[in-house]
């Protein structure tokens, strides 16, 4: 296929070359960039929370003072853990997806945050709340009895802790997290054990790494921990323990408030947490697929008006020996070599509107794998819309090149 | 002659109807995603006190010590005491002290489970500051907030919960464990977005129950949220001693001289706190914003609906691209037409003018459909969980800016084709034919 005549051609319709080429480069540009948005909220949609989530559901109720907290906490405790079919009943200050309760600041040294780690969540827990949520323990030790400090804050005085895997690996890079201290002002704390995953309450407040900053703290029941239960079945039984639980509240503690909207199974937290997500990744979505649309008709639209324009051209070269596959492959690599054309530019585009992105919101570099990605699909797009026109240039019969129009 | 080219117009479209029809639903979708979201943009960018935010200021200072490394603004609250003074000293025309918490309310004597809504702790002049509207009763007195009176104001809403909607001033209320009389009953209040709070969710409902500052710290004590703590408090929830920021004040300032004059005590109160050494940072991060412009600093737009508006328009730019392609294709066709208009004396002007016309009108029915669209597209955005949904309605205003926006990109789309259908030479055309 010879190039030149094409590139001749094609000098002889910058105008209509150059929109074509201008509005492939603008598509390229934000179909990289809203593949990138999907591609990192789905990553943060699908976040390992670490615990068993099918098996577990929330339960919260305020409106009691803080010297009720032990007897509140009995009564519902022993209350719940009647209910047919509950596994188990416990304490805890947040689950994931749920109200945050505990975020601090913590640092390398007491009393002071000039060597700061960064701001995680301290998760309360009682005694059993390790075993009900699932985590999985990959190095160090489990919490004993003993280690359970009672709280009037959002943390203990000093307590022994379990760490996630990624704040471990922030705070301590390359070593050991075992054994190692750190500060929230005069609150002391030490690494015991270290759990694979772990998410926060609000993971989707911080960015993609500060997701799983969480600390596991255990504590005794009573003080700031109390209020706030982890119920535990088999998850075909979860949803009706949790609406017998939430039943069972005024007549297990009269006097307290139950919180309709934080007390729900963990899968429903999830889902009500990230449903704004789910909605601006199909907004996106949607938007990519339109504008992947309306670059096909006019690319269609323009095409065809050259098909026409060129019918008597088309016939005299098939009068004189061209075949209809080499006038398909004319229109075709037509379409090739401007679709190349603004995907050159395209990438430039894509780079300019990433770096506006970013200004703006918390994003990283448009990794470059998109480019080849984009182009590709561009130049499928390019070569499906021209194909309809281009048929219809093949099927030009020989014969047009002797009648005088 | 408009109404000869609006003909020639028209017989145009109706010759191509397939193209015709193509066009109009690409500008259609274009405006309509444009415009869906740009009408949520400037929706939620509204001036929640339209005629008064010139006069509403917020004053801030810097307590935290030893201030955090890179903060370079003072946060949106502050801590009781420097709150207190700034408030105290009484230097603006109206000014009000508030904070908000969860809080136990029933009814005395009544079977009904109780609630557990949130309380906003404030001084009387909230109220005339904010032109809060009132079904029955009235605000407090300062006399009130300087005897820690037990009075309260509550929602339409929880007057509707409690009282069926009838008129409950004087009723009592129990607030925790204390018996608050009601003295004022709002009308539907929503605010939007809920401007007088510095740290909650933008579009989130008012309060539900109203109470003064002095007598709610007293009833509602430990109950008290911080934003933020630079050392841990003694214990939670007691914050009037401890280094955490959870007030807030909001003045009215009725002339520049006033604000220059409120400015400048903010200032060298916050320089006098970092003399005495409980500051550690003076008049650097003391601020004193207006409404709006503290709104605007805030971000009250999401971000997610900034990305939308991003998205559409740089949709509906690609649109008009499409739309320019088309059109130049649909004047060129007719080259042999305009041709002969040529030589039979038609001005260039006069083939420019015809085919915008043809592009306008091709804006004005895009713009049509792409109204309908709009309208599609903001149910959706009310069928949307997000806490701004009940706003999205178009007003006028953005009814105007639609077919404004349709019919200048149509005409902007069909500036170029038609000055290169204008130049068609007719010798050329005529001699094809």
């Amino acid at each position: 296929m010879q190039i030149k005549p094409i590139l001749a051609a094609l000098r002889r319709h910058r105008l209509a070359t150059l929109l074509i080429a201008v509005e492939i480069a603008l598509a390229c540009a934000v179909l990289c960039n809203a593949c990138f948005l999907v591609a990192r909220r789905w990553t943060m949609i699908e976040i390992n929370s670490g615990v068993d989530e099918s098996s577990l559901a929330v339960l919260t109720v305020n409106g009691f003072e803080p010297s009720q907290a032990a007897d509140v906490n009995a009564r519902m405790l022993a209350g719940l853990q009647a209910i047919p079919g509950m596994q188990s009943a416990t304490l805890i200050s947040e689950v994931p997806f749920g109200p945050q309760t505990g975020a601090a600041g913590i640092s390398h040294d007491a009393e002071s945050f000039k060597n700061l780690i960064g701001v995680v969540d301290f998760v309360l827990a009682g005694p059993g709340t390790y075993k009900a949520l699932g985590l999985k323990l990959i190095e160090g030790r489990l919490p004993q009895p003993d280690d359970y400090r009672p709280a009037t804050s959002f943390a203990p005085e000093d307590a022994q802790v379990l760490v996630t895997r990624a704040l471990a690996e922030h705070a301590w890079p390359g070593e050991s997290p075992l054994g190692k201290d750190f500060w929230c002002d005069k609150m002391h704390f030490r690494v015991m054990g270290v759990v694979d995953h772990f998410a926060r309450a609000q993971p989707s407040q911080y960015n993609m790494q500060q997701g799983e900053w969480t600390v596991f703290t255990p504590v005794v029941p009573g003080g700031s921990l109390a209020g706030t239960y982890l119920l535990r079945a088999r998850p075909q039984d979860v949803q009706r323990a949790l609406q017998a639980a939430r039943a069972a509240v005024p007549k297990i503690a009269p006097d307290v408030v139950l919180d309709q909207d934080n007390s729900k199974t963990l899968g429903d937290l999830r889902a009500s947490y990230f449903k704004t997500d789910r909605i601006m990744i199909g907004l996106l979505l949607g938007v990519v697929v339109l504008m992947l649309g309306v670059t096909a008709l006019g690319i269609v639209g323009l095409t065809s008006f050259w098909v026409a324009q060129r019918r008597k051209q088309i016939g005299i070269r098939r009068a004189i020996g061209a075949t209809r596959g080499d006038i398909l492959r004319y229109f075709q690599t037509e379409n090739f070599l401007i679709v190349t054309f603004g995907i050159a530019l395209g990438m430039l585009l894509a780079f300019v509107l990433n770096a506006v992105l970013m200004k703006f919101y918390e994003l990283p570099h448009l990794p470059l794998y998109y480019l080849p990605l984009g182009a590709l699909a561009l130049w499928g797009l390019g070569q499906l819309a021209v194909l309809g026109p281009a048929l219809r240039a093949a099927a030009v019969p020989p014969v047009v090149a002797t009648r005088s129009v | 002659m408009f109404g000869y080219y609006l003909d020639l117009a028209l017989r145009s479209l109706k010759r191509n109807r397939v193209l015709t029809a193509l066009m109009v639903l690409a500008i259609a979708v274009g405006i309509g995603a444009c415009m869906t979201t740009l009408t949520v943009v400037h929706l939620l960018s509204g001036d929640p006190l339209p005629g008064k935010s010139s006069v509403l200021f917020f004053p801030q200072v810097d307590p935290e010590n030893p201030i955090m490394e890179g903060v370079t603004e003072p946060r949106p609250a502050m801590d009781y005491r420097s709150a207190m003074d700034l408030w105290s000293a009484h230097r603006a025309d109206r000014q009000a002290i508030i904070t908000s918490s969860p809080v136990k309310v029933r009814l005395p004597n009544s079977g009904q489970p109780p609630l557990m809504p949130s309380m906003l702790s404030t001084s009387a002049d909230f109220f005339p500051m904010f032109d809060v509207p009132f079904q029955y009763g009235s605000g407090w007195s300062a006399d009130d907030d300087t005897h820690h009176a037990r009075v309260a104001v509550i929602s339409a809403d929880l007057n509707q919960k409690l009282f069926g909607g009838a008129n409950s001033v004087g009723r009592i209320l129990r607030v925790r464990d204390a018996d608050m009389r009601i003295v004022g009953v709002l009308k539907p209040w929503r605010p939007t977005p809920l401007f007088y709070d510095p740290w909650n969710q933008n579009f989130s409902k008012s309060e539900d129950v109203f109470a003064p500052f002095t007598s709610s710290l007293e009833i509602n004590k430990g109950n008290f949220q911080a934003y933020t703590c630079w050392h841990v408090p003694p214990s939670m929830g007691d914050l009037q001693n401890a280094d955490c920021m959870w007030v807030w004040l909001w003045v009215e300032l009725d002339s520049p001289a006033k604000v220059r004059d409120y400015a400048r005590f903010v200032n060298d109160y916050a320089n006098t706190q970092k003399s005495l050494g409980r500051f550690a940072v003076g008049s650097e991060h003391a601020r004193l914003r207006d409404l709006m412009t503290w709104l605007t600093y805030r971000g009250q737009v999401p971000g997610d609906v900034r990305l939308q508006a991003w998205l559409a328009s740089a949709f509906l730019v690609i649109c008009l691209f499409n739309a320019v392609g088309l059109l130049l294709a649909k004047f060129l066709r007719r080259s042999g037409e305009i041709g002969v208009r040529r030589a039979l004396g038609a001005s260039r002007g006069a083939i420019f003018a015809q085919c915008l016309v043809e592009a306008g009108l091709i804006g004005l029915l895009g713009g049509f459909f792409g109204w309908l669209l709009t309208l599609i597209g903001l149910w959706l955005v009310r069928q949307q969980p997000v806490d701004y949904a009940h706003l999205a309605h178009l007003d006028t205003a953005m009814f105007l800016v639609t077919f404004v926006l349709a019919v200048g990109t149509s005409l902007l789309a069909g500036l170029v084709p038609a000055l290169r259908a204008s130049r068609v030479v007719p010798g050329w055309q005529l001699k094809a034919l």
